[in-house]
């Protein structure tokens, strides 16, 4: 099984794209990083994920793996299929009817896209905080209770929903106005909770698509500590726009790019992913390298 | 070096500009029509409103509320609509109780379940015609069926009126306003953005969770001010009710029981008005039935109110 990715730090499986370099232990090759990662298990193996929205390729071959307790980042320019591939990680394009998904996404030695997997069990399991906040119509409370409920939770959900809060940073904040809707709180304040939505139902990864880019740096920052507090538990997988950010916080970093066929088609490919300290200061493609400067064009 | 720039006064072309506004007779004209366009069609309407209050003026000023309260009577003098206002409230009743489950299910199975394909625009487009289907063709698929149908499952009464009652009338008007309840339910649910299911389905919701929690709750405001307007219209129809066989002769309902009331023969404040302005006796032409229009506009207003309260109340800015 473990064919395409080993669990001693082969993490940086490779795009096709041409003149690509063999992928190298990461281990054997990174010495200019602070601090050694942890060799934390793989959590999902990735292999030749392809997407198709009808006629339209969005995704080329992605394969990659993506370790427990991390902060994966996904980067690249508009349109190269990050947010794609993430919203392939809890079976979120199964709501887009025309989405095609092909290739293999093992989470635990499972295959997500297997024929007797329930996509509503994946996103029990699989969390998710989207791009804009949307918060539920409703109070702060039942935001944050609604998911457990629904998955028969039947322990204190009043304590369940304060730890969960608690967990978002944003438990002080609301303390005092738990059934006043979730629509009176500002940007900043409702993402937190709906990352406090999505850690309520105990997921065992959180998923981020571009989490802060709607908010202002102060609620950005916060944002990010959170997501250093929240790896200890969870392992989280970030769309981030924002190369800073993606620096700044996560431990892996792959780097998506637009192909441009012949036919003029144009195709989300993984062109690097390694641990982000490489990435970002000494990374094997140009592309890569071309993207970090500022030089893509 | 060469070329000389030619310098522009910028200040001296935006003055020139600016002042000096000319005369726009086109533009004028044109609004002045469009102003007339408008105060015509408001004349109509309140030459029409001044026609009926005018006519209904003596009646309420006469009997006051007796009107209102007062069964029908071959007598100009004692004969009131409450026989057709309960007629009609009876048949919206039923109405509602028909149209409302199947055309809001209707509605939540074509926006969140069906798949967007082109059976399914197919679909959609000939709600849309049905909506727009002349109401006597109503009448007569409320003959065909549902005056047979009532009748056989054993609510249609007895005599030569089997069947013709206040049950078949309902069901028939349901029909009517169901691709209206549809439309407008299906609006009210496109609606709501995609945010709200993301975030359900994102919490593992299945889709019946982020229907039932989210997407109904949301759109419940934009649901009910549609379904307030339908059964506004089904309040205010006639011609269906004349073909399936409406009584428009004067009949007592004062003891009958809830149940003779159902299945026995009615009569619909419309039919009502109708039937008045047919009668012999100016005095059920010149005042009767403009006193009972007035009695149906202010039901219909009422309505209307209710729905417009309802909207601003819960509308929300996405």
């Amino acid at each position: 099984m473990n064919r395409a990715v080993t669990h001693d730090g082969e993490a940086a499986v490779a795009a096709r794209g041409p003149g690509h370099v063999a992928s190298r232990p990461i281990s054997a090759t990174v010495s200019d990083r602070s601090e050694p990662l942890a060799d934390n298990p793989d959590i999902f193996k990735v292999r030749g994920l392809n997407v198709h929205y009808g006629e339209f390729h969005a995704v080329k071959g992605v394969s990659m793996a993506i370790r427990q307790n991390e902060i994966t980042a996904l980067i690249g320019p508009s349109g190269c299929g990050k947010s794609t591939v993430l919203r392939c990680f809890n079976r979120m394009n199964d709501l887009i009817e025309i989405a095609r998904v092909s290739g293999s996404i093992e989470y635990h030695g499972v295959d997500l896209y297997g024929r007797d997997v329930d996509p509503v069990q994946v996103r029990r399991h699989i969390g998710m905080v989207f791009q804009k906040p949307n918060p539920f119509p409703k109070s702060i409370y039942d935001n944050v209770a609604f998911g457990p409920k629904i998955a028969g939770f039947d322990g204190n959900l009043d304590q369940l929903v304060e730890e969960s809060l608690t967990r978002a940073a944003l438990w002080d904040e609301v303390k005092d106005k738990l059934n006043g809707s979730a629509y009176a709180l500002s940007g900043g304040q409702q993402q937190r909770l709906c990352i406090a939505r999505a850690i309520a139902t105990s997921p065992d990864v959180v998923l981020m698509d571009e989490p802060a880019s709607s908010l202002d740096p102060i609620a950005t920052l916060r944002i990010e500590e959170l997501m250093q507090d929240l790896k200890e538990d969870y392992s989280i997988v970030i769309v981030t726009h924002n190369m800073q950010q993606a620096a700044r916080v996560s431990d892996r970093t792959a780097f998506f790019t637009v192909d441009t066929e012949q036919t003029g088609q144009r195709t989300g490919v993984l062109v690097e992913y390694d641990v982000t300290s490489r990435i970002f200061t000494n990374p094997r493609e140009q592309r890569t390298e071309d993207y970090i400067t500022g030089r893509f064009g | 070096m060469g070329a000389r720039i030619e310098r522009v006064d910028t200040a001296a072309v935006v003055r020139g500009s600016l002042q000096g506004r000319r005369f726009n007779p086109g533009g004028l004209a044109f609004e002045a029509s469009l102003l007339l366009m408008l105060l015509v069609s408001l004349a109509v309407l309140v030459t029409l409103l001044a026609d009926i209050i005018g006519g209904a003026i003596p009646v309420f000023r006469d009997r006051g509320l007796d009107f209102v309260t007062s069964g029908i009577t071959l007598d100009s003098d004692t004969a009131g609509v409450w026989t057709g206002l309960l007629g009609s409230v009876a048949i919206t009743l039923v109405v509602a109780v028909v149209a409302f489950p199947m055309g809001i299910g209707a509605a939540i199975y074509l926006e969140e379940y069906a798949p967007g394909n082109s059976m399914t625009r197919f679909i959609q487009t000939n709600i849309r015609n049905l909506a727009g289907v002349p109401s006597i063709v109503y009448g007569l698929l409320g003959l065909a069926v549902f005056v047979r149908l009532v009748d056989l499952i054993g609510l249609g009464g007895s005599g030569s009126t089997a069947g013709r009652n206040v049950v078949s009338a309902g069901i028939t008007l349901a029909v009517l306003v169901l691709p209206i309840v549809i439309i407008t339910a299906s609006e009210a649910l496109r609606a709501v953005p995609d945010a709200i299911r993301e975030a359900g389905f994102g919490v593992g919701a299945t889709r019946w969770e982020v229907v039932r929690h989210h997407v109904l709750p949301a759109a419940a405001p934009g649901v009910l001010t549609g379904t307030v307007l339908a059964l506004a219209r089904a309040f205010g129809e006639t011609a269906p009710l004349l073909v399936i066989g409406v009584a428009t002769g004067f009949f007592s309902a004062g003891s009958a029981s809830v149940f003779d009331r159902l299945t026995g023969t009615y009569t619909a404040l419309p039919v009502v008005v109708l039937s008045w302005s047919r009668q012999a006796d100016p005095a059920f032409k010149e005042h009767l039935a403009p006193a009972a229009i007035l009695v149906l506009l202010v039901v219909l207003f009422v309505a209307n109110a209710a729905a417009i309260t309802l909207r601003n109340k819960y509308d929300r800015d996405w």
